[in-house]
């Protein structure tokens, strides 16, 4: 599609990913980075919607917004003494890091831009795909559907398991 | 110019490279527990991007299906490696991932 504004949009809401997601990985404070994983996880979402997948979209809005983002932030103040400490997360292989960063961002992009013939389809995917996802889940996804199923009850037993507070008997340390 | 002003699978694709790229960096080079999981989030995010937008452009629903479970499995993801983080914080007092090393001979 080449609309001046759809393309003006598109630019927009893929600069707030990248550069949102550029804050969380090189700032130094943690809570700084939660905030700004909420940015990328708003960007992701509209480019979901430029991609006509706007169930995902706004599944991701409520389970990543709304859930996951959450419970990094608990995460974050159970395991910090906000009070006495300024939150700074240090850095370690610094110049590794960075070379294996640029060296999979070139081979990623090289491999993207040289690769010919995407097999893509005349007829892409179009208005809303609320009614076909639910058409495929309950005809060709069933069992994915049913194992994830399992597979969330299992994680809300063990998370809840693992993280139960205990009266301090068994401390070995 | 007309590369960049028609919106292609290119674009999308490069979008997810530099998430996953910034992702596995967060990964290597932090030692903070939580923002290595912040960074394992941007690299499913990456490959979500990559699953739409395949799915987008062949006109199938394969992809859509695929990002869904993805989302589900980042959810459970997430909730019991909090657990596991809160539980390291109970008995080391630090989440610092570079100094958790009472395994090691």
């Amino acid at each position: 599609m080449s609309n001046p504004t759809y393309t003006a949009i598109f630019y927009l809401f893929a600069a707030i990913t990248v550069f949102s997601a550029a804050f969380v990985v090189f700032s130094r404070n943690v809570i700084y980075s939660a905030f700004a994983l909420l940015f990328t996880f708003f960007g992701v979402a509209a480019l979901y919607v430029f991609l006509s997948a706007d169930f995902i979209a706004v599944t991701q809005v409520v389970v990543y917004v709304g859930g996951i983002l959450v419970l990094l932030l608990f995460g974050v103040m159970f395991t910090n003494n906000i009070m006495d400490t300024d939150l700074k997360t240090d850095v370690m292989h610094a110049l590794p890091g960075t070379f294996l960063f640029l060296g999979l961002l070139g081979a990623l992009l090289f491999t993207f831009y040289t690769t010919n013939g995407w097999m893509l389809s005349e007829t892409v995917l179009q208005g809303s795909v609320v009614e076909r996802i639910g058409f495929e889940t309950m005809s060709r996804y069933v069992l994915p559907f049913e194992m994830a199923s399992i597979l969330l009850l299992a994680a809300l037993i063990g998370a809840a398991f693992l993280a139960r507070y205990d009266n301090g008997d068994t401390n070995e340390h | 110019m007309e590369q960049l002003t028609t919106i292609g699978i290119n674009h999308y694709l490069t979008i997810s490279a530099i998430l996953f790229s910034l992702g596995l960096y967060a990964v290597m080079t932090r030692k903070n527990a939580i923002v290595v999981l912040m960074g394992v989030e941007l690299i499913l995010n990456a490959a979500n991007i990559n699953f739409l937008a395949f799915s987008h452009y062949n006109g199938g629903m394969e992809g859509v299906m695929i990002s869904l479970f993805v989302i589900v499995l980042a959810a459970a993801e997430a909730a019991v490696a909090l657990a596991i983080i809160i539980n390291i914080y109970k008995i080391f007092k630090s989440v610092d991932v570079s100094s958790i090393d009472s395994m090691k001979e």
